[in-house]
């Protein structure tokens, strides 16, 4: 079967979903437009907070320690130590080796612990090894999982196999939330983004997720856009409702601004909270902060006065 | 650690954007504008003169003169000065240094038009900034490029200018209609009296401005305003070698009698109900776009506009949910706001004839989907329209609309869309959504229509002609092609 195949398994007994194919120069000319969409002054502050609630605080290196996780932590409970009013961002992304911190500093803050797992971010071990991993995170407490889709499988043409390894991550996760990502830079175009966002929610994901942050192509908005068509086909097809989450390379509060016109002209405004929604990034939240000072007091003050982490 | 005070995660998010208008402080509109003849702005002899107005809200712009027969006569006998004292000897290259003097004029005052544009005519800046300002100066670009190439234009041959050519426009791109007009006439060494539509005089006289400013010879470009009355006493002089109409079918077939009996050669470019057609295997939500784009794009008032949509019955349920939805977000509103996709029609005459089409539609039996938009109180407005349970007899199906209206038709086989598809007194225009490569190249063979696009539509580029089969005219505009109607043989090269 190719990377493009119409329709993708979805177990037995279940119907198969229709997959449509995209094409590039209108889907990006499309993109472009909704890019120049500007906001309304008084939902700005708004905007900005509900990029902030969707963000998942992440911290993916191998040198990360029980402390540098302890002061992501602090940040994503309270982003801004001056101002109450700034809300927590949904979640911390962290390694399995280091949920444990995470679970411990932000118990009984609504804030949620995301964990990599699944030999991220390559995903080249045995299944067996992969699930595993996975179950091990959400032993140490993970409330949500994030995998990588077997790019070797799909761009192979092994669709079942890349379907059953996701069905099997979804059974390892047990209650924890499946995010599945694309690494969508590694796809080789929109028809296979569409392909694998509809093969990852046809096996079960609650999230389909653009990029691991750990190759150059990450999350664009034309990528963002072609998966939440992709998340519309799926409800239309089998009224299951799928969230996104955009990550790598997302840095400006613009560019948060631009994904959530995306979702929201797509998917509707129902997609636009953080149960369905989610931007995966480190900087961002700071040049959130920023810009909402500058809502405050019409200056966009600088990296000085907002923490590190 | 100490959760914020508040727990927003339930607060509810309202995706509401910023009236983000174009500041129009670059125009600055005169009370009164005269005609342009002979390099200057006259009055008119009658004294008479007509209201623009701002089809958004119904605000008196200016007061523009009216051209009688007198002062057609006049731009007609300064059109044969310049042509006879100067222009028609002046070398191909010294043409195309005017030419592109006002290309690049164009350019640098490109916000300027871009808001006269979208006032004068209601249409939404996103389109008068990124499409007619731009493909306007990228006319006079391409023809200047021409203007000393002419005799490679047309290998063995000599040509040679007509003379004077009568140029009336319709108002749908006002700018750019001039710019198709204008380019290809002085490139090839004609001289030109211009008349703009009545309800959308204003750029055509900005452009007239830039035309001074150049230092283009006096009497090369004159720019008669008024309506039909002033449009009619062009198409009778006697003075002109050379016509070229863009607008309705109605008004073309009457000039076209008009001329009958004199050896006047005749450009037409009129109407258009271009058929799109829908595969199933298409790109289906690039497919809805283009339809949307297609019809929606500049308020339907667009000859090229595919008004008449043909979709495979087997998906045609699911497009026609598909396209519903995306009409549901369209953004309908102040012309000069950034964020609009729909603006003003045209004019309240205009207003009243799509009215009146889409009841006729209604009391044939098609049905009517409207998304809710709320319009504004004041100016012409109409929101983006479908009709679905369409059938070929029906008159929406069959009559141009020029309106944001939109009929729905299914189709079974690939020769059926193409019978379907060519079954209208029209041919401009049409466009096939597939991702089969082969099956684009045999219906493209099939359908009788100047332009057809795949995957695509309202696509423009100067180098490319464009034009009508059967009804919508006659004549290219327009590449190479376009060069041709404003030349004549004369005679073989030695």
């Amino acid at each position: 079967m190719s990377a493009t195949a119409p329709f993708i398994p979805t177990g037995a007994g279940s119907r198969p979903v229709r997959v449509a194919p995209v094409d590039e120069v209108a889907l990006e000319a499309r993109a472009a437009v909704l890019c120049t969409r500007s906001i309304k002054t008084t939902s700005k502050r708004a905007a900005l907070h509900l990029a902030i609630r969707c963000i998942d605080l992440t911290t993916l290196e191998g040198a990360d320690t029980p402390d540098k996780v302890a002061s992501l932590c602090q940040k994503a409970v309270r982003p801004d130590p001056s101002d109450p009013g700034i809300p927590s961002v949904a979640a911390v992304c962290v390694y399995p080796e280091m949920v444990g911190h995470a679970v411990d500093a932000v118990a009984g803050t609504g804030v949620a612990v995301a964990s990599v797992a699944g030999a991220f971010p390559a995903g080249m071990s045995a299944i067996d090894v992969r699930t595993a991993d996975i179950a091990d995170a959400v032993r140490r407490g993970a409330d949500e999982i994030d995998i990588v889709l077997n790019r070797s499988a799909f761009l192979a043409g092994d669709l079942g196999r890349a379907h059953d390894e996701i069905a099997a991550a979804k059974e390892a996760c047990g209650p924890a939330h499946l995010k599945v990502i694309l690494e969508t830079g590694e796809l080789g175009g929109y028809d296979q983004i569409r392909s694998a966002s509809m093969l990852a929610m046809a096996a079960g994901a609650d999230f389909i997720k653009t990029s691991t942050g750990k190759i150059p192509g990450a999350a664009t908005p034309p990528t963002m856009l072609c998966m939440s068509e992709a998340i519309r086909d799926f409800a239309d097809q089998t009224g299951a409702a799928v969230g996104l989450k955009g990550a790598g390379g997302i840095r400006t509060a613009k560019q948060a601004w631009h994904y959530l016109v995306i979702v929201g002209e797509t998917l509707g405004q129902d997609w636009l909270t953080p149960a369905r929604f989610r931007l995966g990034a480190s900087s961002l939240l700071n040049d959130v902060l920023l810009q909402l000072g500058k809502l405050d007091t019409g200056r966009y003050s600088g990296p000085d006065y907002v923490t590190v982490d | 650690m100490t959760p914020p005070d508040n727990d927003p995660r339930t607060e509810s998010f309202d995706l509401d954007y910023a009236p983000a208008p174009q500041s129009t402080a670059v125009v600055d509109i005169a009370d009164e504008y005269g005609l342009f003849i002979d390099g200057d702005f006259v009055e008119s002899r009658s004294g008479r003169t007509f209201a623009t107005t701002n089809p958004a809200t119904e605000e008196h712009l200016a007061d523009v003169a009216e051209g009688s027969k007198d002062d057609v006569d006049r731009a007609v006998a300064a059109a044969r000065n310049a042509y006879e004292g100067h222009w028609g000897a002046l070398s191909g290259r010294e043409r195309g240094k005017y030419m592109f003097r006002i290309a690049r004029q164009i350019q640098e005052r490109a916000r300027q038009f871009a808001v006269l544009e979208t006032i004068d005519g209601g249409k939404p800046i996103r389109e008068s900034r990124d499409v007619d300002i731009p493909l306007s100066a990228a006319w006079f670009f391409y023809y200047a490029g021409w203007a000393d190439k002419l005799e490679y234009a047309f290998p063995g041959r000599r040509v040679a200018p007509h003379g004077v050519a009568g140029q009336i426009i319709p108002w749908n791109f006002p700018l750019m209609m001039a710019a198709w007009k204008l380019a290809p006439a002085l490139a090839t060494g004609n001289t030109v009296v211009l008349k703009p539509a009545e309800t959308t005089p204003l750029t055509a006289l900005l452009l007239a401005d830039v035309i001074r400013d150049v230092g283009l010879p006096p009497g090369v470009v004159n720019i008669v305003t008024g309506a039909g009355a002033t449009g009619a006493a062009l198409v009778d002089h006697t003075g002109i070698d050379k016509l070229a109409f863009t607008g309705s079918t109605e008004v073309g077939k009457r000039i076209q009698r008009a001329t009958s009996g004199r050896r006047l050669p005749l450009t037409l470019e009129l109407g258009g109900k271009a058929a799109h057609i829908v595969f199933d295997d298409s790109a289906v939500d690039q497919a809805v776009e283009g339809i949307v784009n297609g019809i929606y794009f500049n308020q339907g008032h667009v000859c090229c506009a595919g008004s008449r949509l043909l979709v495979q019955e087997s998906v045609a349920e699911e497009f026609t949910l598909r396209l519903k939805r995306r009409m549901a977000v369209l953004r309908l509103g102040d012309p000069l706001d950034k964020n609009t996709d729909v603006g003003a029609i045209n004019s309240a005459e205009q207003l009243r004839r799509i009215t009146d089409m889409v009841d006729a539609g209604v009391a044939e039996g098609a049905d009517l989907h409207q998304p809710a938009c709320d319009l504004p109180e004041r100016g012409y407005w109409y929101p983006p329209t479908v009709f679905t349970g369409v059938q070929q007899s029906h008159s929406v199906a069959r009559d141009e609309i020029f309106g944001p209206v939109l009929t729905v038709q299914t189709f079974r086989t690939p020769q059926e869309a193409v019978d379907k598809a060519n079954n209208t007194p029209y041919g401009l225009s049409a466009g096939i959504w597939t991702e089969k490569g082969s099956r684009i190249l045999w219906m493209a063979e099939q359908l009788r229509a100047g332009v057809v696009w795949a995957n695509t539509y309202n696509q423009f580029d100067p180098a490319s002609p464009f034009g009508g089969y059967k009804e919508s005219g006659f004549g290219r505009e327009g590449g190479l092609h376009g060069l041709a109607p404003y030349l004549r043989a004369a005679g073989r090269v030695a």
